[in-house]
């Protein structure tokens, strides 16, 4: 027992350690449920912020209760979270401290480094986890989230990303961990940000919205989307989603997607309007709680999975709905 | 001036608009007799590099596959819509991870000595969204994801990018990795006169130990199962209805 004590302050840790993303200074909702799943692992978990708001995100993190420490690199480099420099700043991490997992949100800057690292480390790492089974067996969705496949990994360390939809978001307040600056890893980079274009929105965040209205095809015109949307989305509180036919025509920008190549959403209501529901539609939504379809196509492949249906005109329908809610 | 010397890695998948069915064993997908098709991200790569073709700025385009011998078909109609030359990387009916088609595709950039590789940033059926990420940590190459734009200045490549909440723009040096979103382009059709031709451009056909690749994988798929079904919904007639019943169930 000695020795194996004495042997356990030279080995690696057996920890996992969680990318926490923030936008601005916020903790974004995908890291939070990230550190859900990075929890279920069943081990301790460190954290690691990095980015020029570091510091405040770090205290941030240090309340989420389960947590045990938090490593932050307040790096300028670490602005916009570039794979070419988050990679190589998590290796360094893992090399130094020898985490047996590395947890990501399944975001689009998670999509980014995750696999990027995983190069570098020689592993293959699992995409979207909705589930954890064990601390080497994960459920995930393939071919549109018709099927969902349980893997079981054989690498070390095991990478993952977290699909937000799927996991409660942590607690935010009564943890207490350390906060540890780790350096910057040297700079491998040869990308230059040039610019950003994010959409400004006073609505809840797409991805972690308790109620989504989305618009599809149906809406015929940005105006009438704008026109009957916004409204709709306003009374419910509800962030606005669409339909990539609606975002191909123009109706709304195309972050707003949802569906296999946009955004994944789990929310507690969504109703789509105007939307046929392609099954790539359907892959981004159909594990909402509450699924509301209005639609003129009473054929719409919609209805097939709409809790309720309603077969209207959406431009007399949609007012008459926000009207009576 | 260097030109671009393209290399545009291609799936074929299980096409888009079919619903898969999960195997009786449920330890995979069913696919005999189904209808196979170029993966729609590899599409629009392959589109994309046919445009910077267009505008004089590619020396080469090279298509490749890794995949069973079939996979031939697909590069036949990259080959047919414009792309110089293939390699078909005959894996048999191995399924090959995104880190095992990394490895092989760094030896076909090698061997083909290329200066950008433009993906798909996703495969529609495994939905990995890896391969290339994972191509240029191998490389050590910069990256540019989910590309909806991308402009050619010489050496230098800059790349709007569909992130969370909105886009951005880097701007990186050659070589360089580029995945594709959907709304890079919209792809062409090939012509059937371009068809025919196709069948006397050159296609390469290698196996893995040609290129000194070890595919085994990394991951046992354990199962394959259907997602949970959801109750049958109804139908209800009016708005007035429709919120009621909202209400009754504590939506609204």
């Amino acid at each position: 027992m000695l020795a194996r004590r004495l042997f356990s302050t030279t080995r690696a840790r057996l920890d996992t350690l969680v990318f926490v993303e923030a936008a601005g200074a916020k903790i974004t909702p995908s890291s939070l449920s990230a550190i859900t799943g990075a929890q279920q692992i069943g081990k301790p978990v460190t954290a690691l912020v990095a980015g020029p708001e570091g510091q405040a995100v770090a205290d941030t993190v240090a309340k989420i209760p389960g947590i045990t420490k938090v490593l932050v690199s307040p790096s300028e480099q670490y602005n916009h979270y570039l794979a070419e420099e988050v990679a190589p700043l998590v290796q360094s991490v893992v090399a130094k401290d020898g985490f047996t997992h590395v947890v990501t949100p399944a975001s689009a800057v998670g999509k980014s480094w995750l696999p990027r690292l995983a190069a570098l480390l020689d592993v293959q790492p699992v995409s979207d986890v909705i589930k954890v089974e064990s601390e080497d067996t994960f459920v995930r969705p393939i071919y549109a989230g018709n099927a969902l496949a349980t893997v079981k990994t054989s690498d070390s360390p095991v990478l993952a990303s977290i699909r937000g939809s799927a996991f409660e978001p942590a607690a935010t307040e009564g943890g207490s961990a350390a906060v540890e600056t780790v350096d910057a890893a040297e700079s491998q980079n040869r990308t230059e940000f040039v610019s950003e274009d994010l959409v400004k929105s006073e609505r809840p965040e797409l991805g972690s919205a308790t109620r989504v209205v989305a618009g599809g095809r149906g809406l015929k015109s940005k105006e009438t989307f704008d026109q009957l949307m916004e409204p709709l989305a306003t009374k419910l509180g509800a962030a606005i989603g669409a339909s990539r036919a609606a975002v191909d025509s123009g109706f709304c920008d195309n972050s707003l997607q949802v569906g296999q190549t946009g955004k994944i959403v789990a929310p507690e209501l969504y109703v789509a309007v105007g939307v046929s529901g392609a099954i790539q539609h359907l892959a981004g939504m159909k594990d909402a709680k509450t699924i509301v379809a209005i639609n003129k196509d009473a054929d719409a492949p919609i209805f097939g999975v709409a809790d309720y249906g309603l077969v209207a005109d959406l431009n007399e329908a949609i007012p008459e709905l926000t009207e009576k809610l | 001036m260097s030109k671009l010397r393209v290399l545009v890695p291609i799936k074929r998948v299980i096409d888009f608009a079919i619903k898969p069915r999960i195997n009786k064993a449920g330890t995979g997908i069913d696919t005999k007799g189904v209808k196979f098709s170029m993966n729609p991200f590899c599409d629009i790569a392959l589109e994309e590099s046919l445009r910077l073709k267009e505008a004089d700025k590619v020396d080469s385009i090279h298509a490749v596959s890794i995949g069973p011998t079939k996979a031939q078909d697909i590069l036949r109609i990259a080959l047919a819509k414009g792309a110089d030359n293939a390699t078909l990387v005959d894996v048999g009916d191995e399924t090959v991870e995104p880190l095992a088609v990394a490895k092989i595709l760094k030896k076909i950039v090698e061997k083909e000595d290329s200066n950008i590789v433009i993906l798909g940033k996703q495969a529609i059926d495994d939905d990995a969204n890896q391969t290339g990420q994972m191509l240029a940590g191998l490389l050590n190459w910069p990256q540019a994801t989910n590309a909806s734009k991308v402009v050619v200045n010489g050496d230098e490549v800059e790349v709007t990018r569909e992130v969370d909440g909105g886009s951005d723009t880097l701007k990186a040096k050659l070589p360089l990795i580029v995945t594709t979103d959907l709304r890079l382009n919209e792809p062409r059709y090939a012509s059937l006169p371009n068809v025919m031709k196709a069948k006397k451009k050159p296609l390469t056909k290698l196996k893995p130990a040609d290129l000194d690749v070890d595919i085994a994988g990394r991951l046992e798929t354990l199962k394959v199962e259907e997602p949970p079904k959801r109750q049958a919904g109804i139908m209800v007639s009016s708005v007035d209805e429709l919120v009621q019943k909202l209400k009754d169930a504590g939506a609204v």
